[in-house]
């Protein structure tokens, strides 16, 4: 069911939901967290709908926080707080407040949230668009144990991610770096089954894509080695070739789906590496909302410590960079040969390590 | 597998427990099992990524397959069963490593092609060697099976790599025959690398009976003789033996369930808190309660079994056992069991465990319920608690996995009248719609050689230790009972109880 409230406060909303949860019939809450969106009206949509298909596996009351723009400076003066009250069959398995800020108190939307929070359950805070620089620190922010932003979704990632790196907060993620899980977890499987120490690493995705520079900088946090970040034209990461001393391993997804593992002395593998939707995402990062070390650790290692074609791999054991003939260009054209030429090139640096 | 892996920190928890290089043959691949729930979890745990490169799926039956009819027979299973859904790149990655074997159990070329197809699988998909043998094969054909693996050198592990076999009850059907199995399946694998699967044990209320207990405060305290009343611990199914009449006539309800899986359940819910959540902690709990279990001194007045009758089940007309295809009209096997066990040791002392399971009962559940004591002394006057009864806590197991808890509450009003209220808590409400199926959880945790939830050699010989006695008794003494069927089970449980001044749940 759903209930309409318009120029409302906080108080009348929570008797909203008593009334409404009266008139369904579910007294009962078993809700085991807040998840609060805070985004634009263009975005909330699908913001909510993976937040919805989310709550599948974690039952949540979702706040979304829409910041309306106000056209005149009259209405700018002027605040009203809307809101939509969606309950049993229109909220899936929890509840839902659609809450629309007008005026003045859209710099006050944590006046709003507070009074709603669901008693001693976790707080999340999940901007799908537009995150503050500085999540812990924003007032909404400071409400949550857990922070999670989307690089992805901003103009400029690279710079984005340094900026994040310095405003870390126990508790801040991010959903770039929930979309490498996968692959995080393939690279150590297919390092389990071999043993060799890796001697340098080469990250291959689309350009402005921050989940490659995440990966890029776990890797190089967890190995201690060179680390080059390459461009092709995805979709998102291609590939990631690992130099060893007993012979390359690469994990290569030219399609988006379906990957090829190859180890040295092993037979090549397919697995599955699919492009997982928001909906996925958001349910892995609401399993656990104690702080993500690991994250902090590889996002702390520095945007800038990577290296890119062109420029001598720093910190470098001799092998890699260097030794790289194509600088991956920018052109689309050019893009498939330059991948070619890094594939071609792994016999032959399988020979060097011998 | 390398030790010393960099990626791999204890503190990064959103990696998940991959399985190291490995294969699974499942012998008897045709059979209900293997399709509805092996095959399926096989694919559930390559779609969440939990299955390494390379995985690789060996089936080993009689049909004369290929091996394309072998992946299109898994396929429909996987399609029509299984928990997460269908991804064509997942498939892709699973169907590199499917191979059929066709052969019978005495075939000796079939387990020479066997050996041939896992050496072939070593190279083309890096299984490393490691195997694990699933036996979802009927018991008389386990020594037959285990003593081919023996022969054709299939249980050998060389240098590094392992091998293990995976056995489902029936673990025997009695004392005897149990330790005679253990031998045969001990003789050709380690005791650590036979894994005996007790689904009950992979269900996620279950493990959750471990962390109900040991991780919170407000249950251990009240957990004991001085609080608790009684336990009773059910499992009950709404349908028949079906087409089961072969393997079930001459087994009955008590060997088929009580044995492992309520036995199972008292275990976890009476033992004492683990030293640590490790496999070894774990058993020597387990063994150490099941060890204390003492069987009621009448037999006759503590233990019901009994046969369900032709009746009416949920708006159908269901005939009686004895009625049943195959089963001989004077058969004595019983389809309901209910004993009444005590636990000597200073926590349980006097507080009695009644364990009952039975087919064609109410509904199909599966729960445990520890009824408290009446409180030692009421304030109220006793119309005001008439209808309060004793107070429980109520783990129950399956469907609508959940905890609830029982206790009286005012009725709004102006008088002072006291009844009981509920309050749950489900699973399905506050966590996942997506728990794992409990053979997930089993086949992942024997890729990984994880052995917390599977009962061990001792843990099966203790527990025939405990039934043994009663079915001896049942078989010299009485004739089982006859219910109707879809009732909750014949009179004289209800005797049972009520002797004892208690009544059965209806749950």
């Amino acid at each position: 069911m759903k209930t309409d409230l318009t120029d409302t406060t906080a108080s009348k909303i929570n008797k909203a939901l008593v009334l409404g949860r009266r008139a369904i019939g579910t007294p009962a809450i078993g809700m085991v967290l807040t998840l609060v969106i805070v985004t634009d009206e263009e975005n909330a949509y699908d913001a909510l709908k993976a937040a919805s298909d989310a709550a599948h596996e974690h039952p949540s009351r979702t706040l979304v926080v829409i910041k309306r723009v106000s056209r005149s400076p009259r209405d700018r003066t002027k605040s009203r707080l809307d809101a939509e009250v969606r309950l049993g069959a229109d909220a899936g398995t929890g509840e839902t407040i659609v809450l629309r800020l007008y005026g003045d108190v859209v710099d006050h939307a944590q006046s709003v949230v507070l009074p709603l929070l669901l008693p001693d359950a976790p707080v999340v805070v999940w901007w799908p668009v537009n995150a503050p620089l500085d999540p812990a620190g924003d007032p909404l922010g400071a409400l949550a144990q857990r922070r999670v932003t989307d690089t992805y979704a901003c103009e400029e990632p690279i710079r984005e991610l340094a900026a994040r790196a310095d405003a870390y907060a126990p508790g801040d993620t991010d959903l770039s770096w929930t979309r490498i899980t996968p692959w995080r977890s393939m690279l150590a499987a297919a390092l389990d089954q071999v043993d060799c120490e890796v001697r340098s690493v080469e990250v291959e995705g689309e350009a402005y894509n921050p989940s490659c520079e995440l990966l890029a900088m776990w890797l190089a946090d967890r190995l201690d080695v060179p680390v080059q970040r390459t461009s092709s034209e995805g979709p998102g990461l291609t590939a990631v070739r690992m130099d060893t001393d007993c012979g390359p391993v690469v994990l290569d997804r030219a399609d988006g789906s379906l990957a090829t593992l190859s180890i040295k002395g092993q037979p090549s593998r397919a697995v599955a590496l699919k492009r997982r939707e928001t909906a996925e995402l958001i349910a892995e990062e609401l399993r656990r909302l104690d702080p993500d070390d690991t994250y902090a650790s590889a996002l702390r290692y520095g945007v800038d410590r990577l290296s890119t074609p062109g420029e001598p791999a720093k910190g470098d054991s001799g092998d890699g960079a260097g030794a790289r003939a194509v600088p991956a260009p920018v052109e689309t054209a050019a893009k498939a040969p330059a991948k070619d030429a890094a594939q071609e090139k792994a016999p032959v640096k399988k020979a060097a390590a011998k | 597998m390398s030790s010393s892996n960099p990626l791999r920190d204890p503190a990064d928890r959103r990696l998940p427990r991959i399985a190291g290089p490995s294969g699974l043959v499942i012998f008897g691949v045709t059979g209900d099992l293997s399709r509805k729930k092996l095959m399926p979890a096989v694919y559930d745990l390559a779609n969440r990524g939990l299955l390494p490169p390379g995985f690789s799926l060996v089936g080993f039956a009689r049909r004369d397959w290929e091996h394309e009819d072998f992946a299109q027979v898994v396929h429909d299973a996987v399609k029509e069963h299984s928990r997460t859904p269908f991804r064509e790149e997942v498939w892709q990655q699973l169907i590199q490593g499917m191979r059929f074997v066709q052969g019978t159990f005495d075939d000796d070329d079939a387990f020479e092609r066997l050996r041939a197809t896992i050496e072939d699988l070593d190279k083309a998909q890096g299984t490393g060697g490691n195997f694990a043998f699933y036996l979802s094969v009927p018991p008389k054909s386990f020594p037959v099976v285990i003593q081919q693996l023996k022969k054709h050198r299939l249980a050998d592990q060389s240098s590094g790599s392992w091998r293990r076999a995976v056995i489902e009850k029936p673990f025997g059907h009695d004392l005897k025959s149990a330790e005679e199995l253990n031998a045969i399946v001990h003789e050709v694998f380690a005791p650590d690398q036979v894994f005996r699967i007790d689904h009950y044990l992979g269900k996620e209320t279950v493990q959750n009976i471990l962390a109900l207990r040991f991780a919170n405060t407000m249950f251990e305290p009240i957990w004991n003789r001085s609080y608790v009343d009684h336990v009773q611990i059910t499992m009950a199914e709404d349908i028949g033996i079906g087409g089961r009449a072969g393997y079930y006539d001459g087994i009955g309800a008590a060997r088929d369930v009580i044995q492992n899986h309520l036995l199972q359940l008292l275990a976890l819910t009476a033992m004492e808190e683990p030293a640590s959540f490790d496999a070894d902690a774990l058993a020597a709990e387990k063994t150490k309660v099941l060890g204390a279990v003492r069987l009621p001194k009448d037999l006759g007045r503590d233990t019901v079994h009994a046969q369900y009758a032709a009746g009416w089940q949920g708006g159908a007309k269901v005939i009686g056992y004895l009625e049943e295809d195959g089963i001989d009209a004077r058969s004595k096997t019983d389809t309901y069991a209910a004993i009444k066990v005590g636990i000597d040791n200073r926590r349980w002392a006097g507080v009695p465990f009644y364990l009952r399971t039975g087919k064609r009962l109410g509904r199909r559940v599966t729960e445990i319920a520890v009824v408290f004591q009446r409180a030692p002394h009421s304030p109220f006057d006793t119309t005001a608690t008439e209808e309060l009864g004793s107070n429980a806590i109520v783990i129950r197991v399956q469907p609508d996995e959940g905890v609830t808890v029982r206790f009286g509450s005012k009725v709004p009003g102006t008088s002072m009248e006291i009844r009981d209220v509920s309050m749950d808590f489900a699973y399905g409400e506050s966590f996942t719609e997506s728990s794992p199926e409990a053979y997930e959880r089993l086949i992942l945790d024997v890729l990984l050689g994880d052995a917390n939830l599977f009962p061990r050699t001792e843990e099966v010989e203790l527990s025939w230790k405990i039934l043994d006695p009663i079915e001896e008794y049942w078989d010299k003494h009485c004739v089982p009972a006859q219910y109707p069927a879809g009732t909750w089970g014949p009179v004289e449980a209800d005797e049972m109880l009520e002797r004892d001044g208690r009544s059965w749940r209806r749950p």
